[in-house]
């Protein structure tokens, strides 16, 4: 076969292409590099080939599992107890202006 | 403009703030005006390594508000978290429920303004936690304060049942008094305990065809006004742009718009041109909540007859005008009063004068419920009793009223001390009468020659002998002694 | 000196040594080998050596001091304290001061340990060399050209090194058991629930778990005494009634009689030679005394490792969004608007593996993709959670290795993510199904690299496990042996 062809074979079986990178970074707020993106395009196309092998299980009639846990109602009396404090929480702030937090300006 | 034939259609989303001592998932105190992050810990400002732990009484309020709303109480839910970066929600997720709400497919009864009640269906109702507050600073920045972040919330969700501003308005001032009387929520729209988001769109029928404009969610809605404004104002602004640019459903996108209630319209925020991916799942952080069947009858012990029924039976069984009834219901502590204090043998429409023209006048410069002044039930009665005996007067009892509010002492002590109580011994007064009638002969002359100024004499002679009195004459006695005399 | 937990404690507690002494002495040993070997991201010699002076009064009075009494302790890099910083080995919280301890610290604490100082660890504790530290490099104290394993590498190679005499380490999908089997010591995971994950900072919350690392069985025993129980912040941590917290150490030196091992053929291939040879000896071992060896299909393990990176990474995305700028943690300088930071902080904050799998993560919850990930693992998940309870019908424990090789080179593996993935393929599957596993030394590589023996137990079967694991241990000598770098 030439080269050509198992360079499209390459890109076809890309599960995730530079621009759904693009937008999952987004979705992540992670401001991403174009050498970034395409390294991640190509690594998570391998990760999620991989994955797929859990489409040879039939899991029609299985629950999804989301916790191994034998509980439920881990409940608590609606009892106010003393908070951080203004100070205390700020503490780690990067940038605070008075008693709150500071960021640039917020656009709707 | 041409006049279109249209239907309104309106949904709502409600944010129900639970009256609860602490927040949702921490122990910080529930704040209302505090200094500025002074009510969090690392649990709501999302810190590494601190976890979620549920507030019981939120799950149980918002079980109770679910079935004051006809609603199937889940008997499984669980946590899901929302995803959304925003500077006022410091974990970058919300803890929401998705897919299995606490609460779904009941509905809530309003008064439509003929008369009759209409039923509005409800879609599902969840309980989630609040976000902080985002202050817009004159400068090019923003300020954030945690105080609020992590506030119990109960999220409700109509279906498009609602098709006018009044019904709107309706619905919310329903849900108020509902929630005020299950203690759910202090339901303060003020204070943003109840926030109404309508979800606004218009059917308009056109030449035999059927449009739909794109759906508007208003938002920054702060009173009962507003929300009935700003719908009205809506309906006309989707009629004008549909009539200008034909713009529907299918061609145009939601929009987010809020309210500028000093200039009376809504305006534009923000253009959904696709959903936002919230990305939901399970939150692993914690266990699903099961509602067992005694929990469930426990709950269900807090439930209580819904105003808009006990308004209409107070019309029923008590014979009050749908006004009165309406008043006296709005507040379940002022309903419970009234009926004790009738119970305690008070005329029901007497006690309902006292309570509204007098109780609920003093309770609101006070500050607390009519059933907080201090007053009991068996004295409200005793005093309503004496009132209709004839033993008091009504300016009377108002003065014995407001002193109730301070001693403990019974009513007719009171109206004794105070010298209160009416002359109803006829001898007595006929005496005074004819005193009167002796001092005043231009005036007897005058009702004896009838006409016009016969009336005002007759006014002018009783007015006298009240004044003798000191006004504890009882009015009726004097007017039966002086038609006799003269 | 010989700074093994337990003959410590018991020294300390006699008045043979002094407390003080011995965290001199692991100081001694940090400061000639830590330079090498790159344990510690923060150390608190004045505060561990002031600390100990108490404890030595108290004993010398005759109190109790706690049945950690005067052992120096180590922890990983990713539970909070209010001393030093809580790093997880990341740009982004280098200089963040939590301002609560974790539980499992206040509990260390409440013993009588004292905590000499936090260790490396892959970033946020994702990944499986202690490669993806942003702060540190950490060597393997067997072969320094070798990689010490991760995520908790620094907490293995402390423990190998003398340089502590147990750590902490938490385990998401192997981090416990796979630094301690590449670094020849003891490595235990609790079950799911029994460890308070109140205070340590989350990879994947329906999977991490805190766990010690020790030089013997002993002494994970002991540490399990200390930090096991219900803690009613962490909603995820089992109570009392459900699962009661057992005497671990009470009779670990008690043989189990008629115990049932499991052998997994699916997992009986695809191991190194030298590994699989140590294995087949170990279970020789069992087999003389008296143990029975059954063969159990566990057929849905293959699939442990497709499972585990869309379960955990879809958890990760949601626990890291909070790492944003804005509350704490690292901003970026270069800021225009209020979306910078977020993207940029996060950008320069975490390193590669991390901004990996939080796209992984973020991925597979997005909508679209939701069902044939997300959704699919979970399902897949139940399956395997389900031939752990059916092997436990039938079984005490499963014996399988802890990994596939000996602790490989640096920079082996750090091209390719699924390589390195792909070899946690031994470990994931009882964080998957929430039950506990232990990774003990079972013998050594041509290259001299230690090799580890992995057991795994019904859940809150810790102390049968520890039991199990100690009958091996007292017919061997692997655990006796020290790396050539002390
Ligand atoms: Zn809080």
């Amino acid at each position: 076969m030439p080269r050509f062809f198992f360079w499209m074979a390459e890109v076809m079986s890309k599960k995730i292409d530079a621009e759904l990178v693009k937008k999952v970074a987004k979705l992540s707020r992670l401001e991403l590099t174009e050498t970034e993106v395409a390294e991640f395009a190509n690594q998570l196309s391998a990760i999620l080939d991989y994955v797929e092998k859990m489409e040879q299980l039939d899991t029609t009639d299985v629950q999804p599992l989301a916790h191994c846990l034998p509980i439920s109602n881990c409940l608590r009396d609606d009892c106010a107890k003393p908070s951080l404090g203004t100070e205390k929480i700020l503490e780690n702030a990067p940038d605070t202006d008075g008693d709150f937090f500071k960021v640039p300006k917020i656009l709707d | 403009m041409e006049n279109l034939e249209y239907k309104i259609i309106v949904g709502l989303e409600i944010h129900v703030q639970l009256l609860t001592k602490s927040k949702m998932f921490c122990s910080c105190a529930i704040s209302f005006g505090e200094r500025a992050n002074s009510r969090v810990c690392p649990v709501c400002v999302g810190m590494p390594g601190s976890l979620p732990v549920m507030n019981k009484k939120a799950v149980e309020l918002s079980a109770l508000a679910g079935m004051a709303l006809n609603c199937k109480i889940a008997k499984f839910t669980k946590w899901d978290r929302k995803s959304y970066y925003y500077p006022d929600l410091p974990k970058n997720y919300q803890i929401s429920q998705y897919d299995l709400p606490l609460a779904a497919a009941g509905f809530i009864e309003i008064p439509l303004e003929n008369g009759q009640t209409k039923t509005i269906r409800i879609t599902r109702a969840h309980l989630e936690e609040d976000a902080g507050k985002n202050l817009h600073t004159t400068g090019n920045f923003s300020q954030v304060d945690l105080n609020r972040a992590g506030t119990p919330l109960l999220e409700i969700v109509t279906e498009p049942d609602l098709s006018s501003a009044a019904e709107v308005r309706s619905l919310a001032v329903e849900l108020q008094r509902i929630v005020r009387y299950l203690g759910v929520s202090e339901a303060d729209m003020q204070k943003g305990h109840m926030r109404f988001e309508p979800n606004v769109n218009l059917h308009i029928t056109k030449d035999g065809k059927e449009y739909k404009t794109p759906i508007a969610e208003i938002k920054n809605l702060n009173s009962f006004r507003a929300i009935e404004r700003s719908v009205d104002y809506e309906v006309q602004r989707q009629l004008d742009e549909f009539s200008r640019t034909g713009i529907t459903m299918e061609t145009g996108n939601k929009t987010t718009r809020g309210w500028d209630d000093d200039a009376g319209k809504t305006v534009l925020q923000r253009e959904k041109e696709e959903a936002n991916d919230y990305r939901y799942f399970p939150d692993p952080d914690l266990v699903p909540v099961e509602f067992t069947d005694s929990w469930l009858a426990e709950i269900r012990a807090g439930l209580c007859e819904m105003p808009i029924k006990r308004q209409l039976r107070f019309v029923n069984e008590y014979d009050l005008s749908d006004y009165d009834a309406g008043v006296l219901t709005a507040e379940r502590t002022t309903a419970d009063f009234f009926e004790e204090a009738v119970k305690s043998g008070g005329q029901s429409k007497r006690v309902c004068n006292l309570l509204t023209q007098v109780g609920l006048k003093m309770a609101n410069e006070a500050n607390c419920s009519a059933a907080e002044l201090g007053i009991t039930a068996e004295n409200l009665a005793k005093l309503a009793k004496m009132a209709d005996g004839g033993q008091i007067s009504a300016t009377a009892a108002k003065t014995i009223m407001e002193k109730m509010t301070q001693t403990a002492d019974e009513p007719k002590v009171i109206a004794e001390q105070l010298n209160l109580i009416q002359k109803n011994d006829t001898a007595e007064l006929e005496v005074i009468v004819e005193k009167i009638l002796a001092e005043n002969a231009k005036a007897v002359e005058d009702v004896k020659s009838g006409g016009k100024k016969s009336k005002a004499a007759k006014g002018f002679l009783l007015g006298q002998v009240m004044q003798k009195t000191k006004g504890r004459a009882n009015p009726k006695v004097v007017a039966e002694i002086l038609e006799r005399k003269l | 000196m010989d700074c093994n937990c337990k003959k410590l404690r018991d020294d300390i507690a006699a008045g043979r040594i002094k407390s003080a002494e011995a965290v001199e002495a692991v100081f001694d040993t940090i400061e000639k080998n830590d330079s090498k070997i790159g344990s510690y991201i923060s150390t608190f010699k004045e505060q561990a050596i002031a600390n100990s002076k108490q404890l030595d009064e108290k004993i010398s009075t005759g109190k109790s001091a706690g049945i950690l009494a005067g052992t120096p302790i180590a922890i990983k890099d990713n539970m909070c304290t209010t001393f030093g910083a809580t790093s997880c080995a990341s740009k982004m919280l280098e200089n963040f001061h939590a301002p609560y301890n974790a539980t499992v610290v206040e509990k260390l604490i409440s013993a009588g340990a004292i905590i000499i100082g936090k260790t490396n660890m892959d970033e946020f504790a994702m990944g499986s060399s202690t490669e993806n530290s942003a702060l540190l490099k950490t060597v393997n104290p067997w072969n320094t050209q070798c990689v010490p394993g991760g995520s908790s590498g620094g907490s293995a190679a402390a423990v190998a090194a003398g340089m502590c005499s147990a750590a902490l380490g938490s385990d998401t999908g192997g981090s416990i058991r796979q630094p301690a089997s590449f670094c020849g010591v003891v490595g235990l995971k609790p079950t799911y629930g029994r460890v308070s994950r109140f205070g340590l900072v989350a990879f994947g919350s329906s999977l991490d778990q805190i766990g010690p690392i020790t030089q013997n069985v002993t002494d994970a025993a002991l540490m399990m005494n200390v930090i096991a129980g219900h803690d009613p912040a962490d909603s995820t941590s089992v109570d009392e009634k459900t699962a009661p917290v057992c005497d671990c150490l009470e009779k670990i030196d008690e043989p189990i009689g008629n115990l049932k091992i499991a052998v997994v053929p699916q997992f009986n291939t695809g191991a190194d030679g030298d590994v699989q040879k140590a294995i087949n000896e170990a279970i020789e071992v069992y087999k003389k005394m008296g143990a029975e060896i059954v063969e159990i299909d566990m057929p849905h393990l293959e699939y442990s490792v497709a499972v585990y990176y869309i379960v955990a990474t879809a958890e990760a995305s949601g626990n890291l969004a909070r790492y944003d700028g804005v509350h704490y943690g690292h901003r970026a300088e270069d800021i225009e608007n209020y979306i910078d930071v977020y993207c940029k902080s996060r950008a320069a904050g975490f390193g590669k593996e991390v901004k990996r799998r939080i796209m992984l993560g973020t991925y597979a919850l997005s909508s679209g993709y939701y069902d044939a990930y997300y959704l699919k693992a979970l399902k897949v998940r139940n399956l395997i959670r389900g031939d752990f309870l059916r092997a436990f019908e039938k079984c005490d424990c499963v014996l399988i290795p802890t990994c596939p090789t000996t602790a490989f080179k640096f920079g082996e593996k750090m091209d390719d993510p699924l390589k390195m993935y792909l070899s946690d393929v031994y470990t994931i599957a009882a964080n998957l199904a929430g039950v506990p596993a232990i990774s003990i030394p079972c013998g050594f590589d041509g290259n001299d690299l230690p090799i580890g023996l992995q057991l795994m137990a019904p859940a809150f079967g810790e102390d049968k496990l520890l039991r199990i694991a100690r009958m091996f241990e007292s017919k061997t000598d692997w655990h006796k042996r020290r790396p050539p770098i002390i």
